[in-house]
């Protein structure tokens, strides 16, 4: 897929996840825009995760470990047609699997997350297990900024360092906010990649609304050998809607009909602008 | 006859076993030592995984194994275990379906006067309520070989304790052992005993006792709490006059708690004593002094049993 066709997946994965969260009367919005790029090149470049390959542990893996973005991750596996688009308009109704956070009750999820600080750990023992099997896989894994006050993070990562894990790689969705405020407001996190380096991590930063310089730091992992893999991807919560962009309080909120209407529109100049480029 | 510490049979069995299958896999949290898999981890280096001093990471770890194929055991002292990662238990290894086997070591009061920090009299009561693990507290060294063995093929999260004391020989060789099934070790008309784990030798020193003044027992190790057997359960109390319960865990929520709840929703009234750790700052002991100042002795149990069927 052309760098052009995959910023128009952008666009289209972004009205999936308004129409989404605005069908089901809840979702978290802000979040699941910052990360959608990263998700698309994922699964459209790099993971090569489809239905057919998803039972075999043969492949490379994803764990969501901010599986409060699972509108994001919703938007992208139906877009891999690991469901059906009418499934996804079950999404918080009475008995349906499509609840607020990823389960394995999900065609093409791998883990259950939604509390944080446990998809690192999980994704650590995934990228051992590879090793010791010989598989030439990799494990992918996406935390939240806000996430990164959780210990456990540092536990996992700690571990990965000790395994020399270079078949992990570790995505920070650095969207600089968090349900109360600013990260560096609630709990200070920087200077994060010193912090990450100091740990014997390779870390690289990329702007993650970006799925050009996404696409090239995945091809560029392995950045060092014997040493775990973490891209800070500096992003912009609630890309694309101009009225949802770095303001908190769409962390997990729902459109109304207007805003929605607005927020359609506004994906539909964007998506002309890019065709026209 | 005296036989060793489950812990040491746990141990033997696990090296005997990932010798014949490398997806063994253990993970420990700087905990070898304390789970005596020292010659484990000199035998199969390749299959031993160690996290530090880092219980919540030693669970989603063993999670991650799992989820490529590996046959997990994670072991750890019970307290630290079950209650340091529940949460990790709860989501990564029960709510996402992964077979490991958690497997927590010094559980009860084996720490003894290390007191309450060391001390996992909580572990059943927290485990009971979390949907998708079985539990299963082994009483001797037949019972832990058996429930190891059965633990490398299980399909669903399993959680075992014991504790490091030698235990008496209870069964004779060539039982069945199944998870789910209590073992009934003796029959009797006037009180049946329902016991799990350690405290299973405990109980058949107090039967030997009662059956001197011809109170008569049936004894039940009840070694797996989940899946409860309501089956042996029902039938060993169907016929006596009493039941006691006896574990080596708090009286909240345990293997006590279970017993009661059944049998009032099968409207079966039944003088019944509930022998554990009571809701209060501990006395500080040995596990044998512990255990013997909270009625767990022969002795005591064989007054309170006295006092039930009067």
């Amino acid at each position: 897929m052309s760098i052009k066709n995959l910023k128009l997946k952008s666009i289209e994965y972004r009205k999936k996840i308004l129409e989404i969260i605005f069908n089901g009367g809840a979702g978290h919005t802000a979040g699941s825009l910052s990360c959608i790029d990263i998700l698309n090149v994922l699964y459209n470049k790099i993971l090569d995760i489809n239905p057919n390959n998803f039972s075999s542990y043969d492949r490379n893996h994803y764990i969501q470990s901010k599986g409060h973005s699972v509108e994001a991750l919703y938007t992208v596996l139906c877009d891999k047609k690991f469901f059906s688009k009418d499934d996804l308009l079950t999404l918080n109704k009475f008995n349906s699997h499509f609840i607020g956070h990823p389960t394995k009750k999900i065609p093409g999820i791998e883990h259950n997350t939604g509390a944080l600080g446990h998809g690192l750990s999980v994704a650590v023992g995934m990228a051992i297990g590879l090793k010791l099997n010989n598989k030439n896989f990799k494990i992918f894994t996406l935390l939240g900024d806000g996430e990164l006050s959780e210990g456990s993070i540092w536990e996992a990562l700690l571990s990965a360092n000790k395994y020399n894990l270079d078949n992990l790689v570790v995505i920070v969705d650095r969207n600089k906010l968090q349900i109360t405020g600013k990260t560096e407001d609630v709990n200070p996190i920087e200077p994060l990649k010193d912090k990450f380096n100091s740990f014997g991590l390779s870390t690289k930063e990329v702007d993650g609304n970006s799925v050009y310089e996404l696409n090239e730091v995945f091809l560029k992992t392995p950045f060092e050998k014997n040493k775990v893999n973490v891209i800070i991807a500096n992003t912009v919560k609630g890309k694309g809607i101009s009225f949802m962009e770095n303001e908190v309080v769409w962390h997990h909120k729902v459109p109304t009909k207007e805003q929605y209407n607005l927020a359609l529109n506004e994906l539909e100049e964007l998506k002309i602008n890019i065709e026209n480029d | 006859m005296i036989e060793k510490a489950n812990l040491e049979v746990f141990a033997e069995t696990l090296l005997e076993l990932a010798r014949k299958d490398k997806d063994i896999i253990v993970v420990t949290s700087d905990s070898r030592g304390s789970g005596k898999l020292t010659n484990f981890g000199q035998e199969l280096p390749d299959q031993i995984i160690e996290v530090g001093i880092a219980e919540q990471n030693l669970v989603g770890i063993c999670a991650g194994l799992s989820a490529v194929g590996k046959k997990v055991f994670g072991v750890s002292p019970s307290s630290f275990l079950t209650a340091r990662s529940l949460e990790q238990i709860k989501n990564d290894i029960a709510y996402s379906d992964h077979p490991v086997t958690l497997v927590g070591i010094s559980a009860g009061v084996s720490y003894g006067q290390l007191g309450a920090t060391h001390h996992s009299i909580h572990d059943i009561a927290v485990l009971r309520a979390i949907n998708n693990i079985n539990i299963v507290v082994p009483a001797d060294n037949f019972e832990t070989k058996e429930v190891i063995k059965s633990a490398v093929n299980f399909k669903h999260p399993l959680f075992i304790r014991f504790g490091k004391r030698p235990m008496t020989k209870l069964h004779d060789d060539g039982h069945k052992f199944i998870i789910g099934n209590g073992i009934k070790l003796k029959s009797g008309n006037d009180l049946a005993i329902i016991a799990t784990g350690e405290t299973v030798q405990r109980a058949l020193k107090a039967c030997e006792l009662l059956e001197k003044i011809n109170i008569n027992c049936t004894l039940i190790s009840m070694h797996t709490i989940k899946p409860f057997d309501e089956e042996v359960f029902l039938n060993s109390v169907s016929k006596v006059k009493a039941v006691i319960t006896i574990e080596e865990h708090s009286v909240s929520g345990g293997l006590g708690e279970k017993c009661a709840s059944v049998m009032m929703q099968k409207n079966i009234h039944l003088p019944f004593k509930i022998l554990g750790f009571p809701d209060e700052y501990m006395v500080n002991g040995s596990q044998k002094d512990v255990l013997d100042h909270y009625n767990m002795s022969a002795e005591k149990i064989l007054e309170i049993a006295k006092k039930l069927i009067k």
